[in-house]
């Protein structure tokens, strides 16, 4: 990547699709799959994420060329611990509910391996703008992606949608989808529908090649 | 302080609430190294172990951090106290019985910034569990993390041999059998509590 010349706004639209990180990278796949039972807990989660990943792919690119190689990887585990621990108190400070549905999966960012990676393989290598822009890609996508999710968990789950009733009194609801084996099998249909996606596409651009050469 | 007796706790974090299957916690190596049966073992035992390890760590430093009133420094130091008392572990382990060093190997330090270490420390200390509870709780947990594991390569192993479509292939068909091993486990969910 830092061979060929991109532009910022390709860092950013790589998240969203091509690179997206849960469905394509399949990386932070713990609060992906452990909060999104309702839409709104998927958006929370998500912009969370988004965050710890703008600040700390900003503070990493900072200091890029003050942090000694052989304890990079500490470094980037220790400012990452800091943006998360101002998460979890700034959610706690907006909405205790919130706070207690999320549980300790806010605190668990720390780990998800998607923002560790981001720091490490690209943030740690391009200027803070570029930093910024990536960042934003991969937290973009990575929310769309946990709010689909959501959504899908919420609808049949619970039958409705931020809350409000979506169905008529006798609906069933499918309650497989709000308890864990439902969020494995809602992720796991998102991704057969991408991969189905990604399959149409790629015969579509080696058609398009075969007929350019003939 | 709660008074849950340590067989239910250990029942509770082992099966009932099962990491993995419960929690969603140690998604990654439960993708990652679930498909063969032996290195599943591996893992799953190096896990455990790392989870007591780190169980006795978050207590101590929750003992301290409470006494200090720095609870906000929870998060970056568990994570900190964490992965280098078990890299200290491994070096310890090399020294002393490089049988068991070759045995866990490159695991043990895959695993210390797995979620699943870290959601423990977080799990003990909000609910407040005693040494001992502690130390249950985190065998339970090592316990049902490598069930689940070798559960998962068991079927995976046998799902190699069989005729997948390509689209499923791969991680969709590894989610699938997820989904399926978690509603088994939901079985468990009367035993106890």
């Amino acid at each position: 990547m830092a061979i060929k010349q991109t532009t910022p706004t390709d860092e950013f639209v790589k998240g969203l699709w091509r690179d997206n990180p849960v469905f394509i990278q399949v990386l932070g796949m713990c609060p992906a799959l452990a909060v999104s039972n309702t839409a709104i807990n998927s958006l929370a989660m998500g912009l969370a994420t988004t965050f710890v990943l703008l600040m700390a792919g900003l503070s990493v690119s900072l200091l890029r060329n003050f942090i000694p190689k052989e304890a990079r990887i500490v470094s980037y585990i220790c400012i990452i611990a800091t943006f998360v621990t101002c998460v979890d108190y700034a959610i706690m400070a907006i909405s205790i509910e919130l706070h207690r549905a999320l549980g300790a999966f806010i605190a668990l960012i720390v780990v998800n391996c998607l923002i560790l990676g981001r720091a490490e393989a690209f943030a740690s290598k391009n200027n803070p703008g570029r930093a910024i822009m990536d960042a934003l890609g991969m937290g973009v996508g990575f929310t769309g992606a946990l709010f689909f999710i959501g959504v899908v968990r919420e609808i049949l789950g619970a039958g409705t949608l931020f809350g409000i009733e979506m169905f008529p009194d006798g609906y069933q609801t499918w309650t497989i989808m709000v308890l864990p084996s439902g969020g494995f099998l809602a992720m796991a249909g998102w991704l057969l529908l991408v991969n189905w996606i990604r399959q149409q596409q790629d015969e579509a651009e080696k058609r398009a090649a075969e007929e350019a050469t003939t | 302080m709660t008074d849950a007796s340590l067989w239910s706790i250990f029942l509770n974090s082992a099966l009932i609430n099962n990491f993995v299957l419960a929690y969603f916690l140690g998604i990654c190596p439960f993708f990652g190294v679930s498909s063969k049966l032996d290195t599943a073992w591996r893992m799953g035992a190096a896990a455990s172990f790392v989870m007591l390890v780190a169980s006795t760590c978050a207590y101590g430093i929750n003992l301290v951090l409470n006494a200090v009133g720095a609870e906000y420094l929870r998060i970056i130091s568990y994570i900190l106290v964490i992965s280098s008392t078990v890299q200290l572990v491994e070096m310890l382990l090399k020294k002393l019985s490089p049988a068991t060093f070759r045995a866990m190997g490159i695991f043990l330090p895959l695993i210390t910034t797995n979620c699943a270490i870290l959601g423990l420390a977080l799990f003990q200390t909000n609910k407040g569990y005693g040494f001992v509870q502690c130390l249950f709780y985190a065998v339970g947990a090592g316990a049902g993390f490598a069930l689940a594991l070798v559960l998962m390569a068991g079927v995976r192993e046998k799902l190699d041999l069989s005729n997948v479509p390509q689209l499923v292939q791969g991680t969709a068909a590894a989610l699938i059998v997820a989904g399926i091993l978690s509603m088994g486990f939901m079985g468990f969910a009367g035993l106890g509590r």
